[in-house]
């Protein structure tokens, strides 16, 4: 008797223990989120207030919400210039870069290639060289060519840059596909290029994607590379002419803001739908070791 | 599969030409530029500069400074590794609604440097939201010119990598921990432990691989992937507060014309990244040898 009451008490402190702790694991996950979210929430209240509305209430929601100050950071058509440039490099530079990963990464995965090991572990050493020690020669090497302020060189500089981390997780990836499948297929007759075509691809769908997902997130938000090589003004990257954006309407904090949320939405817009491919890509790495 | 002999070079031949192109011939050529007076005009030939242009960086107090702060950014790295494991054990209970907090902590790494940076700097000028809070708060005091001063400027920017990097380490030690088999918890749990007791002993045993990769990767990060930062948030001001290795080589290539002493401190980089490289390996097998896996 006396022990069930104690073992009562003793689990009714128990259940008021865990909802203290429930409580304050959310009271933590709600002060980091909103920490996470500040920006956001900062660009989108600001960007739709007036320029009048942002001197009197820096923080708060819009009064009088409007739509005026992203309509007036489209003007001009900047933003959509440097929109249109980033689209172009991020999409041929992660195509090209996917391809040859693909192609790369199926014989160091699937065939029996002795220096396979050795090419694998000279593209994971490459993964931490800094992109500032290859600007410097890349510099030269593209002036001597003339192809200073190009599309082209800056594609193939983001697709050479890139393709030690998509050539290593898609190798990662293509292990997993089953062998006896492969071995079947190559005794019914099937050549290396059709197994590679009609199984390997097909089966390799949300790896692709993953890997897709990752390298555009890169590109479109690579800056160094940028300001280096596409000096002139019609060819600048929605990241470099942020900057400019920023100084030029300095005085104007929503405009600002407006041009900011312009340039974060597509991005953010692929995130919230491709959720679980960015995590996986950017994950990869580090959960199997 | 087994194939022919030629076969596998076949495939990786265009991967591999890219790979020599971008990365191979570039270093190659960063160390020769690294002991030249490269010549900035076609007309005049390089010469041979010996160790010059170490001497150079070694004796010229900016470019300490900018080892310095990359040290300095170093900071950030405990910081992040421990609130993504605080983080990522609390997301692990599965409280109510843990998927759309996963979501939306990783919204920061998704966004852009250019906009974080620019969006905080409205944040942080003096006249900016969070001065605004503190002195609303009658926290005058607290108030300070947070990019705009030398003492401040760096601080700032470690704010803002730790916010933006926080939520890559939270969702690398959840996928983690769900890998990991649930019987450890379930035995801490039916042996009445409590939450701390499980945290210090069951669950960061199982995130050491995880937090080793992460604190690696962020170390890598801290030394060579803050230019965006800098270039976005300060330019290396006020007074070279906030100059960065990347930032001092791009200086000296790109504004001072010195191929050479910029290629010089490049070396000195590389050789530093693959000493990380080299401890992380090490790391990683003394991990091995102690039966995490």
């Amino acid at each position: 008797m006396a022990g069930a009451l104690a073992s009562d008490r003793a689990s009714s402190a128990a259940i008021r223990r865990r909802r203290i702790g429930a409580a304050s694991q959310h009271l933590l996950l709600l002060a980091f989120t909103l920490l996470s979210l500040l920006p956001v929430y900062f660009m989108v209240v600001s960007a739709l207030k007036t320029k009048s509305e942002f001197a009197g209430n820096q923080m708060g929601l819009p009064l009088a919400p409007t739509l005026a100050s992203m309509t007036e950071a489209l003007k001009g058509g900047d933003l959509y210039l440097w929109l249109f440039n980033s689209f172009l490099i991020t999409a041929a530079s992660v195509l090209v870069s996917t391809a040859l990963a693909a192609l790369a990464a199926y014989p160091l995965s699937l065939m029996r290639w002795p220096s396979g090991r050795l090419v694998l572990g000279l593209l994971i050493a490459l993964l931490v060289v800094p992109p500032i020690v290859l600007v410097i020669p890349l510099f030269q090497m593209v002036v001597d060519v003339n192809q200073l302020n190009t599309y082209h060189a800056v594609i193939v500089i983001y697709t050479g840059i890139m393709l030690p981390f998509s050539t290593f997780l898609l190798t990662s990836f293509f292990a997993t596909i089953s062998r006896p499948l492969l071995e079947a297929a190559r005794i019914d007759g099937a050549g290396t290029w059709r197994i590679f075509q009609e199984i390997v691809l097909p089966l390799s769908g949300p790896a692709l994607i993953t890997v897709v997902i990752v390298q555009a997130l890169w590109v479109w938000n690579e800056v160094l590379i940028a300001v280096i090589f596409l000096q002139s003004q019609s060819l600048r990257t929605l990241m470099v002419g942020l900057t400019l954006f920023n100084s030029r309407y300095r005085l104007d904090v929503p405009v600002v803001m407006a041009g900011m949320l312009w340039a974060t939405l597509p991005m953010l817009a692929l995130y919230l739908l491709g959720q679980r491919f960015f995590i996986r890509g950017l994950t990869a790495g580090g959960v199997k070791g | 599969m087994k194939v022919g002999r030629w076969l596998p070079w076949i495939y990786a031949l265009p991967m591999i030409v890219f790979v020599v192109g971008i990365f191979a011939y570039p270093i190659a050529t960063l160390f020769r530029y690294s002991l030249q007076n490269v010549a900035t005009s076609a007309f005049m030939p390089s010469t041979f500069a010996g160790l010059n242009n170490f001497h150079y960086i070694f004796t010229d107090s900016l470019f300490a400074t900018a080892l310095t702060n990359n040290l300095k950014l170093f900071l950030c790295v405990p910081i992040m590794v421990a609130l993504s494991v605080i983080l990522s054990a609390v997301l692990f209970d599965r409280p109510r609604g843990w998927k759309i907090y996963r979501t939306l902590l990783f919204v920061p790494y998704v966004l852009s440097i250019p906009v974080v940076g620019v969006v905080f700097g409205y944040v942080f000028q003096y006249q900016g939201v969070f001065n605004t809070v503190l002195r609303g708060l009658g926290l005058d005091l607290l108030a300070k010119d947070w990019i705009g001063s030398p003492r401040w400027a760096l601080p700032t920017i470690m704010f803002v990598i730790i916010w933006k990097e926080l939520g890559f380490g939270v969702v690398l030690c959840l996928a983690r921990l769900m890998s990991v088999n649930e019987s450890y918890f379930e035995a801490a749990r039916v042996d009445g432990a409590r939450w701390w007791r499980i945290l210090w002993h069951v669950t960061l045993p199982q995130l050491a691989p995880a937090l080793a990769f992460y604190a690696v990767v962020e170390l890598i990060n801290m030394l060579s992937w803050v230019f965006a930062y800098v270039y976005v948030m300060t330019l290396g001001g006020p007074m070279n507060s906030t100059v960065v290795t990347e930032f001092y080589i791009y200086q000296q290539v790109f504004q001072n014309d010195v191929v050479g002493v910029g290629a010089a401190a490049g070396v000195v980089l590389l050789a530093v990244v693959m000493l990380l490289v080299v401890a992380r390996s090490w790391l990683e097998r003394s991990f091995a040898t102690h039966g995490y896996e």
